[in-house]
């Protein structure tokens, strides 16, 4: 590691935690995100008095339907009378968690960190479809009528157009994350599917097809994070934190070319830099891009400069991002096949990394060696980027 | 400790009909009603509409040229002081045929949507940022947005005629190709 930032403490990882991600859950936010925490801190081998402040991930208040979502979580998430802080960037929220876990060690202000992110996306009923309509600009878009595959659909059919891919080397992105996700225990769409069921499947705004889509879910994950004196207290394997990234776009989505994330680049570049990274291409050993729909991991590898614009396609078809490849991408089985509870499905990403680099992800387990991986989430009207570089 | 993710994970799943049958479930149904307004510069580009023009701001720092118009440039933090009026032409970034309404219903007959690229004479950024707008297509099928036919096609505003103008969005019914 060749950090290019001056910090007080280096920050590992040192525990996670997990519920199922389910569409529907008994528990309710709270109780999802108690479930996640204690069992971030049972790995860790701590307790709650060993942890000095809190950082709480979620997304829109509006799909748990409770406002102050941060503050109601706090103290399933052992936030009561200590530190607590909740962050948001839509989508973006779940790397954002651990980035903001992150300064809060590394800054000398906090020596253990419980980072907790939940969402509950089932109250809102029949579907929280709607709930989406109250992102578009209230003037110039919401007279539209839109829906929020709208720009996705936009954004997939201009990569398409700029790229030369066709719907079904896209599709494979979703075949191969569904298969990944078969040995994730907190699975909520693993399947065996082919290319032909992802094209076969119902058409909701063309290019989209409903296999092209993560699913609606609810879930919480946490993470343990403690300065280097921590961590080597608390464990022989801490996974360090060793780049750090994010940028915000404008919200003028339709004012800017939709084939390239410029705004995940920006991010990728800001971690790669304090990690000493220059090569990401070669010197990452495994991935997990954000893939709610199936092009948009292709989109965030080529951000992510794993691949070069336009080639991630080809890689794919090649081999290149399977687990047992040579850049493995989304090895958890990725939002499409593990499920989507916005925010806890970016800290899942990360809490995959973290088993990754401890040879513990099991069945999962990438084939080649890892020393280091990086783990992105992208969020808001496609606008925010969130990296975070790990090593061992 | 094995990682922890090979073990059975917290969380108890509920079928749809189970949810329905939950003991002290509990529907609610905000109501929240807001008036926006549209600010200065979106409040002219409206008024422009409704005269049947395509009003943009120009960076005076920069050269940047704003549609939808904003206030300020977002990169200089100057004032937008100049208005510029765009011919309205311009070409399909993108483009899809969408099957569901905003409520995920399914549609009938199913909508063209695109993002629109404006021709905007003098601005010369016109790299990955651009003036542009999000809008329907219409005279262009399913077929040349499958093909690729409609990307990167010219177009041009269709617009309503001036007495049922409103000021809003709407005030253009759609885009479509330039030659037609
Ligand atoms: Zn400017």
């Amino acid at each position: 590691m060749r950090p290019n930032i001056h910090v007080k403490n280096k920050v590992a990882v040192v525990g996670a935690g997990l519920t199922l991600f389910r569409r529907r859950m008994l528990e309710t936010p709270r109780e999802l995100a108690w479930e996640a925490a204690s069992m971030a801190l049972e790995s860790a081998g701590l307790t709650l008095k060993d942890i000095d402040c809190i950082v709480i991930g979620t997304a829109p208040d509006a799909f748990d339907g409770v406002h102050l979502n941060g503050e109601y979580l706090a103290d399933g998430a052992g936030g009561v009378n200590k530190p607590t802080v909740r962050v948001y960037v839509g989508g973006g929220t779940g790397v954002f968690v651990p980035i903001a876990a992150w300064w809060h060690v590394a800054s000398g202000l906090c020596r253990t960190v419980l980072a907790v992110a939940e969402e509950k996306m089932s109250p809102a009923h029949p579907h929280p479809q709607g709930v989406f309509a109250y992102i578009w600009d209230p003037v110039l878009e919401r007279p539209l009528g839109p829906n929020l595959i709208w720009i996705f659909a936009l954004e997939m059919r201009r990569y398409m157009h700029k790229c030369g891919a066709k719907k079904e080397d896209i599709a494979l992105v979703s075949v191969k994350n569904k298969a990944n996700a078969l040995d994730h225990p907190a699975a909520q769409a693993a399947a065996k599917i082919t290319v032909e069921d992802v094209l076969n499947s119902e058409v909701l705004v063309w290019p989209v097809n409903r296999l092209d889509i993560s699913p609606v879910s609810d879930g919480a994950a946490a993470l343990v994070l403690a300065s280097e004196n921590e961590a080597r207290r608390i464990t022989d394997s801490p996974v360090w934190v060793e780049g750090v990234g994010f940028t915000l776009d404008n919200t003028h989505w339709y004012n800017r070319e939709l084939g390239y994330p410029r705004y995940v680049q920006y991010a990728a570049r800001m971690a790669y830099k304090m990690a000493g990274i220059e090569r990401p291409w070669r010197e990452i050993d495994v991935a997990e891009p954000y893939d709610p729909f199936d092009y948009k991991e292709l989109h965030h590898i080529e951000g992510l400069m794993l691949a070069r614009p336009c080639e991630a396609p080809k890689l794919l078809k090649e081999g290149h991002f399977n687990r047992d490849g040579d850049l493995p991408t989304s090895p958890s089985g990725g939002l499409l096949g593990v499920g989507n509870p916005i925010a806890a499905a970016g800290v899942m990403k990360v809490a995959e990394l973290f088993w990754q680099l401890r040879y513990e992800a099991g069945a999962r387990q990438v084939k080649k060696p890892v020393h280091r991986g990086v783990a992105q989430a992208w969020g808001d009207l496609m606008q925010a980027g969130t990296v975070i570089v790990l090593g061992n | 400790m094995s990682g922890g993710a090979e073990r059975r994970l917290p969380g108890h799943y509920l079928k749809s009909k189970e949810m329905y049958s939950l003991p002290g479930l509990v529907e609610y149904r905000p109501v929240a009603r807001y008036l926006f307004s549209a600010g200065q510069a979106q409040s002219r580009f409206l008024d422009g509409l409704k005269e049947g023009k395509i009003l943009g701001k120009r960076c005076p720092r920069c050269g940047r040229v704003y549609v939808p118009p904003r206030s300020y440039c977002e990169y200089c933090m100057a004032p937008t002081s100049e208005w510029v009026e765009l011919p309205g032409t311009g070409e399909v970034h993108t483009a899809v045929v969408s099957y569901i309404s905003t409520f995920r219903e399914r549609m009938e007959k199913p909508e063209i949507v695109a993002v629109i690229k404006l021709d905007a004479p003098g601005y010369t950024k016109g790299g990955y940022e651009f003036a542009g707008l999000f809008h329907k297509l219409c005279n262009v099928e399913p077929e040349d947005v499958i093909s690729g036919r409609a990307i990167g096609m010219r177009v041009k505003p269709r617009w309503r005629p001036p007495e049922e103008r409103k000021g809003d969005v709407n005030d253009i019914e759609c885009f479509e190709p330039v030659e037609s």
